[in-house]
């Protein structure tokens, strides 16, 4: 399996990544460098092995639900760039 | 063409959980912006989630009463994408694993005949927060009080051939998650939203159109309407010869349509994969069994014991068991008063009209059940008819006391007094010679039915007061001397 620089483009941007043109041959390289890896592995057999949700042997514990925080806007909108009416400001953002 | 419709539904569900699904800031709605949304809900370094087991209880309720696999090993993901209501950059999520798996939803159309729809899944996520375009300078304003609280998502099968089925089904499903107590149910909150799936092909085919999807709608009646208009728009494409957009579209109620949401310059792309801050979810037959334990009584067994037990027909059965706390109501009132048919008549009537008059719901009712039940018991031993009971509900409304005061009070006592009945039948007598010629002369089979001028004539003497069944009974003797 290999990918093209079209897909390279497609993943930086689902990704919101910057990527200029004369990076793309370099970057698809390195990709299908991994995919290669990959393919190896994917050469294990895996029959009857249950997939790996984590790596670690345990199960999630669990929380009470209770409420244990208070209310701390002010000192979180302290480090934000814009706020107004209690609100955090983003550049405009319409579906 | 002829074109048959199908329909699949994805029911957000808020579970009403008192801290959010993976932290422990509050859920409270309508609280000022941004001080419910703490270092975990912001996404600050470093925050890790922990889960809410409430939320994974409700969880395992709903799919314990709907009869679903319940997923004994349940996976998180990731479901990654940009918006800044999302702080993380991505939801937490079930994807391969979900908490339910399959299972069936019987439900009663409105005519009374039953459906069933398939559940595809049900599965636990975090709702994102709220973003404001109002006018804030060109920028917009993010309230993430909303952020992380519990949802369940509840996926249909495309089951649905009609707009009436799928309303059906919702209204089917609210009652039974306020039944559970899984959630507030309130919808103009948002605390259930629902994305309509809709496609037509022509009739007889079975293979599936390309369908859009109808997001977020919130009220029963936008379901309906928004199928509605999105159907008449697929028609009338596939009709001139086109073809339909696989595409999300947005219901406008103010315009009555459907319109694209302005399409994303890349497809969607998840890229789901296992949230590595969350070990799957492990529930053991006991933890399973002990939340059986929980379970109430469910709506439709409810309907179907409130028939039996009580003798009430089923369109009776389905009104006071669409929820729980009218069917509560119900049930104290019946035991209260012993006569479940009298209390069903006053609950379905008098009561719930007040109450829609009012604008509030049963557990705002200003009469409670054993004040309702004390009046049904001095409309039996006929201390009262019902046309003064109703005057009596009306005082109670108005919180004037329990029914044997009001009774008393406003000197409501229905007269049963024979020499007092006599001399107003007399009088009436007296008063309407002509009637009276009429009535002698008339048919005895007619008789009956001109008599209700002479019992109309006492109950307005009396303020509607007079023991009507003796005032027929002197009347007759009254009227008919010779029959005697």
């Amino acid at each position: 399996m290999s990918v093209s620089g079209d897909t390279i483009r497609e993943i930086a941007q689902l990704a919101r990544l910057a990527v200029e043109d004369d990076e793309l041959p370099a970057l698809t390289s390195s990709f299908n460098a991994i995919l290669d890896l990959f393919e190896q592995l994917q050469a294990a057999p895996t029959d009857g092995v249950e997939p790996m949700a984590n790596p670690l042997d345990a199960s999630q514990s669990l929380r009470e639900d209770v409420v244990t925080e208070t209310n701390q806007r002010e000192a979180l909108q302290a480090v934000a760039p814009l706020t107004e009416d209690g609100l955090y400001l983003v550049p405009r953002v319409v579906d | 063409m002829s074109y048959e419709m199908v329909i699949g539904l994805e029911v957000h569900l808020q579970l009403a959980t008192r801290s959010k699904i993976f932290s422990g800031s509050a859920t409270t709605f309508g609280a000022e912006p941004n001080t419910q949304a703490n270092a975990v809900d912001l996404a600050m370094p470093g925050m890790l989630p922990v889960l809410n087991v409430q939320a994974v209880r409700y969880a395992v309720m709903f799919g314990l009463a709907i009869d679903a696999q319940i997923g004994k090993r349940s996976v998180f993901d990731r479901k990654n994408y940009f918006y800044p209501d999302l702080p993380k950059g991505y939801q937490i999520s079930q994807f391969a694993e979900p908490i339910v798996g399959g299972g069936r939803f019987a439900f009663n159309l409105p005519d009374g005949t039953q459906s069933e729809v398939g559940i595809t899944r049900a599965h636990l996520e975090e709702d994102a927060g709220k973003s404001l375009h109002e006018d804030f300078h060109g920028m917009t304003g993010i309230d993430l009080n909303r952020a992380g609280t519990p949802l369940l998502e509840i996926v249909t099968e495309p089951d649905f051939r009609s707009a009436e089925q799928a309303v059906a089904f919702l209204k089917a499903l609210h009652s039974l998650v306020t039944y559970l107590g899984i959630s507030d149910g309130n919808m103009a909150e948002g605390s259930m939203r629902c994305d309509v799936n809709l496609s037509l092909r022509p009739k007889g085919s079975d293979t599936l159109g390309t369908r859009t999807e109808v997001k977020n709608v919130n009220s029963f009646r936008f379901v309906e309407k928004a199928i509605h208009c999105e159907r008449v728009r697929q028609e009338d494409i596939l009709d001139d010869g086109g073809s339909i957009v696989q595409e999300t579209r947005l219901y406008d109620a103010d315009r009555d349509e459907t319109r694209s949401m302005r399409s994303k310059e890349v497809a969607n792309d998840y890229r789901y994969f296992p949230e590595p801050d969350l070990l799957p979810v492990i529930l053991s037959d006991a933890d399973i069994a002990d939340i059986v334990a929980t379970l109430p009584e469910l709506p439709r067994a409810r309907r179907a014991r409130f028939e039996e037990a009580y003798g009430l027909s089923g369109y009776d059965a389905g009104v006071l068991t669409d929820e729980r706390a009218v069917a509560d109501y119900f049930e104290a009132t019946a035991r209260a008063s012993g006569d479940a048919k009298l209390a069903a008549n006053w609950i379905q009537g008098d009561l719930l009209a007040a109450l829609n008059a009012d604008d509030k719901n049963i557990t705002e009712c200003p009469v409670q059940a054993d004040q309702l039940a004390g009046l049904i018991a001095r409309i039996k031993d006929q201390t009262i008819s019902g046309k003064i009971a109703k005057q009596v509900f009306e005082a109670m409304w108005q919180g004037e006391g329990d029914a044997d005061a009001i009774i008393e009070a406003r000197g409501f006592k229905q007269v049963s007094d024979s020499g007092a009945l006599e001399s107003m039948v007399d009088q009436v007598v007296a008063d309407n010679p002509d009637q009276v010629a009429q009535y002698r002369a008339a048919d005895p089979a007619k008789r009956k039915k001109l008599s209700g001028f002479f019992v109309g004539q006492i109950m307005k003497a009396s303020k509607g007061q007079a023991n009507p069944k003796m005032v027929n009974d002197l009347l007759i003797a009254r009227l008919d001397p010779d029959d005697n």
